[in-house]
């Protein structure tokens, strides 16, 4: 049942966008239909992921590991076989009905926000190419998420990366834009490569091509590690772990923001699925391959962060955040991994659902965030945090639900992302309670590291609130900011509810990650306690409902006060200026200086001071940079000589056919000669 | 039976010989369509006893090997209006003399190869091998675009006889797919050939250097 409603969903998916290439560009009517195919399949994947959800057996009791291991993936429940004899190719479990919710979710939510952010009538060039583009990466995605076989989940896998490619090249007009989407398509063809290579050592170790669990004598360490380090490569660049980030930045801030929202809040997770699902098919990993996880979500979240604070782009600043939050998923996940290796069904339980509560947290409050850029953008015309300010008096709602994101990504309570990342706190600092196990222990270091990150992150978005909703308009590009229509503020209410639903009832969501845990964690000791168990959900909602009502009401009261009192309307930071000037408020980037003095020696921010000489300096302007280390450090020059050195093969391109005729002959003529034994021949003919 | 093919295959060799050695482009088409037509008879001559997929393999090949394909080359030919002369790099006769010594180099090489036995009385490996090198010295030896395309269709008939030896293992299908792969990339290059002609007022490829990165 479920899977049939899933499977519907897809079809339904991929034949929103198609029905409009047919139509007039300039008609509405496509977009119109578009929506009406996406959200009836939004209602039908989102039904049928719950119904999976609801229905998966709950985990057994406690498994010890000398229990012998179930050779099969747990089926879940219906799985899809075309006769009885072929591979099962499809199938749902309680993960990947997990990994499902947030695509449905934001496929739908986008398709109606983009009636009001890219409507047809204002982008005749390529309304309709996004649409069909849409469609199919959601219908992509959701195939990948279902598959039981290698082949389905790469078919999956390439069509959501290539609509994603033609998703991000939308305004293929602009050459920063064409630039990021053949960034995005170099980097996402280098992964499917080392897909490719993991799924044939996958079937070397298991035998078929089925996604099914390994025990531990079907390969040796060496095959397991070399899957787990392919795996870590193709899936890592899809969810941008650091130092596989580099398309990111760009391929986010480029895209409509609709889009960014898809990609930020669900495609890069399809990265994190396949890790989560790989790393679930395997025996219980050695140590060795959580503390990497470890190592690399720390070095994502804390770099993502202080990058995210350089920078000037709203968006890109948007898309580093990804990077620090998948960080902090591959952190869950890592923590989870070493309690396998070490045996410790708490932490395992603890780490996975605080990695699996993250992705749907981040997949909300992201793409709440991407959303209400994309209002910014769509009323202002610009994504430059120092040419914005003051908007929160022309766009009150879209202040007010970016202010909810905001809040909810620091970690900070009553939302959602303080339950996720109290989730892997409460994992790292169990890990100190393990007497002789220094390993174990050096992995409670990973827990100031967390507070590290959500403290930066504050820092961040106190920046960008502060600069783009408060004070006053900086340039002329907000004296015509209005508020967004309703089909796009209508998303992000939605959006923020359910952040605050989850930040409020944390016991509601409980059930469903113990299935999902459950599901991952199938050949390994299943986690009897429960989480319920091992965190006092209760209380942590009622705490968050009565510190969520004290906001309110200080909010009601202060603004009671405020209107009672009638003060005078002042410029916002204007330092007691008789005659302040926008222009001398204080900006995000005097804002987030001294956090980026802390990190110079990575950032390495470079730029333009101006130097004041004589007594009356002339004009003078000051800028300053922030370069990805690792795409303008390393990669971009790395490219440049490989191009450089593959330059002397120039001349083997003469432009004549006749020339490139005879290379073919030169080849199998090589060929014939390698092939053939032509001692043997050579030595017959001499003898005659 | 095998001296009928035998005997098929010599001529198919002579009309290499001739296709190398004349030089007027019209009589070149004429003798590859022979050659292709007289290749189409190979699978009826072979396949015993005849079954449909041989007749329709056989019919098809003639048609379009023999009809079709001259026809559209020479209405490709009289529309671009060129001179009708190959125009080659090395000369006619030295091309000649290359292609009989590739064909007594085909022959030493293949009495050396092991084959199947019920193939070894024919000469279909030597014939193969020699028309598939004859057709790369037309294809690396000539300028014009039409000439080209006339030293590909000799490097697929090279290709069609090697086909005889699997004629039991292959399907229909495939032979039918090989056959509309070449119609169509012979009617692609048909209308390149105007418009090469249109755009660089010859059809000598040499010319499309220009078009180099």
């Amino acid at each position: 049942m479920s899977l049939s409603l899933i499977l519907i969903a897809i079809v339904l998916a991929a034949l929103s966008g198609a029905v409009g290439l047919g139509l007039d560009r300039r008609s509405a009517w496509g977009q119109r239909l578009a929506v009406a195919l996406m959200v009836p399949a939004a209602i039908a994947g989102l039904t049928g992921a719950g119904l999976a959800l609801a229905h998966t057996s709950e985990p057994g009791p406690f498994a010890t590991r000398s229990v012998a291991v179930p050779t099969t993936m747990p089926a879940g429940i219906g799985s899809w076989q075309l006769l009885s004899n072929r591979p099962m190719l499809v199938g749902v479990d309680a993960l990947s009905a997990f990994f499902l919710v947030p695509i449905f979710l934001i496929g739908g939510l986008g398709s109606i926000y983009g009636l009001g952010y890219w409507p047809q009538a204002g982008h005749v060039a390529n309304g309709r190419k996004l649409r069909f583009f849409w469609g199919t990466v959601v219908a992509g995605m959701a195939l990948l998420v279902v598959a039981r076989h290698a082949f389905v989940f790469l078919l999956g896998w390439e069509v959501m990366a290539l609509s994603a490619f033609f998703l991000v090249d939308t305004e293929d007009h602009l050459a920063e834009v064409r630039w990021a989407s053949w960034l995005y398509l170099v980097s996402t063809h280098v992964g499917t490569l080392c897909l490719f290579a993991m799924f044939c050592l996958l079937r070397l170790a298991s035998g078929s091509f089925e996604l099914t669990s390994l025990t531990a004598g079907q390969a040796g360490p060496g095959l397991l590690t070399a899957i787990f380090v392919l795996g870590l490569v193709g899936f890592g660049l899809k969810a941008g772990i650091m130092p596989f980030h580099f398309w990111l930045p760009g391929a986010h801030a480029s895209a409509p923001s609709h889009v960014s929202a898809l990609m930020s809040g669900v495609l890069i997770k399809m990265g994190i699925y396949g890790l989560v699902r790989i790393t679930g098919l395997m025996p219980p990993p050695p140590l060795a391959w959580g503390g990497l996880l470890l190592i690399l979500g720390s070095v994502s979240g804390v770099l993502g962060v202080a990058y995210a604070l350089g920078q000037h782009d709203l968006k890109k600043l948007l898309a580093y955040h990804s990077i620090e939050n998948i960080g902090i998923i591959v952190m869950g996940l890592g923590l989870a991994l070493v309690g396998r290796s070490l045996g410790r069904p708490d932490w395992v339980l603890l780490g996975l659902a605080g990695c699996l509560l993250h992705v749907w947290n981040h997949c909300l409050f992201k793409a709440l965030l991407f959303l209400g850029a994309g209002s910014v953008v769509h009323a202002t015309g610009t994504r430059q945090i120092d040419r914005l300010g003051g908007l929160a008096k022309a766009m009150p709602w879209t202040a007010g639900l970016f202010l909810v994101g905001a809040v909810a990504i620091c970690g900070l309570p009553p939302l959602n992302g303080f339950i996720s990342e109290l989730f892997i706190y409460l994992g790292l600092w169990r890990t100190t309670g393990l007497a002789g196990e220094p390993s174990a222990a050096s992995v409670a270091v990973a827990a100031p590291v967390l507070a590290l990150i959500g403290a930066l992150a504050l820092a961040c978005f106190v920046k960008v609130f502060g600069a783009v909703f408060l004070g006053s308009a900086r340039s002329g590009d907000t004296q015509s900011a209005h508020e967004a229509p309703g089909s796009m503020v209508g998303p992000m209410i939605i959006l923020a509810g359910c952040c605050g639903f989850i930040g409020l009832v944390p016991g509601m969501v409980a059930p469903v990650l113990q299935r999902a845990v459950g599901s991952w964690a199938g050949a390994a000791p299943t986690p009897g306690e429960a989480l319920t168990g091992l965190v006092s959900l209760k209380w942590i909602g009622m705490m968050n409902v009565s510190l969520a009502g004290l906001a309110i009401l200080g909010t009601v009261v202060l603004a009671k006060r405020t209107h009672l009192a009638q003060a005078p309307r002042v410029g916002t930071w204007d330092c007691g200026y008789a005659r302040p000037t926008a222009r001398m408020q204080y900006t995000a980037s005097s804002f987030a200086q001294f956090v980026l003095g802390l990190f110079h020696w990575v950032l390495r921010p470079h730029g333009q001071a101006p130097v004041l000489r004589r007594l009356v300096p002339p004009p003078a302007y000051f800028e300053t940079h922030v370069d990805d280390y690792v795409l303008d450090g390393q990669i971009l020059p790395a490219a440049r000589f490989v191009q450089r050195w593959m330059a002397r093969f120039r001349g083997l391109q003469r432009g004549l056919t006749q020339h490139y005729v005879l290379y073919i002959l030169a080849t199998v003529i090589a060929l014939l000669i390698w092939t053939l034994p032509i001692h043997q021949i050579l030595a017959r003919l001499l003898a005659r | 039976m095998a001296s009928i093919v035998n005997s098929l295959l010599v001529v198919v060799l002579g009309l290499n010989l001739f296709a190398l050695g004349s030089s007027r482009l019209n009589a070149v088409i004429r003798i590859v369509a022979l050659q292709g037509a007289l290749l189409g008879f190979l699978p009826l001559l072979i396949h015993q006893p005849i079954g449909l997929a041989a007749v329709v393999a056989a019919v098809a090949a003639i048609v379009l090997k023999g009809i079709v394909i001259p026809i559209m080359l020479t209405s490709a030919l009289q529309r671009a209006q060129i001179k009708r002369e190959v125009e080659p790099l090395i000369g006619l006769l030295p091309s000649m003399i290359l292609g009989a010594l590739v064909t007594g180099f085909a022959m030493m090489f293949a009495a050396y190869l092991p084959v199947a036995r019920e193939h070894s009385d024919l000469l279909l490996v030597p014939a193969s091998l020699a028309t598939v090198l004859v057709g790369f010295i037309l294809l690396t030896t000539r300028f014009k675009a039409i000439s080209q395309v006339i030293g590909y269709l000799v490097l697929e008939n090279g290709i069609f006889i090697f086909g005889m030896l699997l004629v039991d293992a292959m399907p229909l299908t495939v032979e039918m797919g090989v056959l509309l792969d070449l119609f169509v990339g012979i009617f692609v290059v048909c209308i390149i050939v105007n418009h090469i002609n249109q755009a660089f007022a010859s059809m000598d490829t040499r010319r499309l250097v220009e078009l180099k990165e």
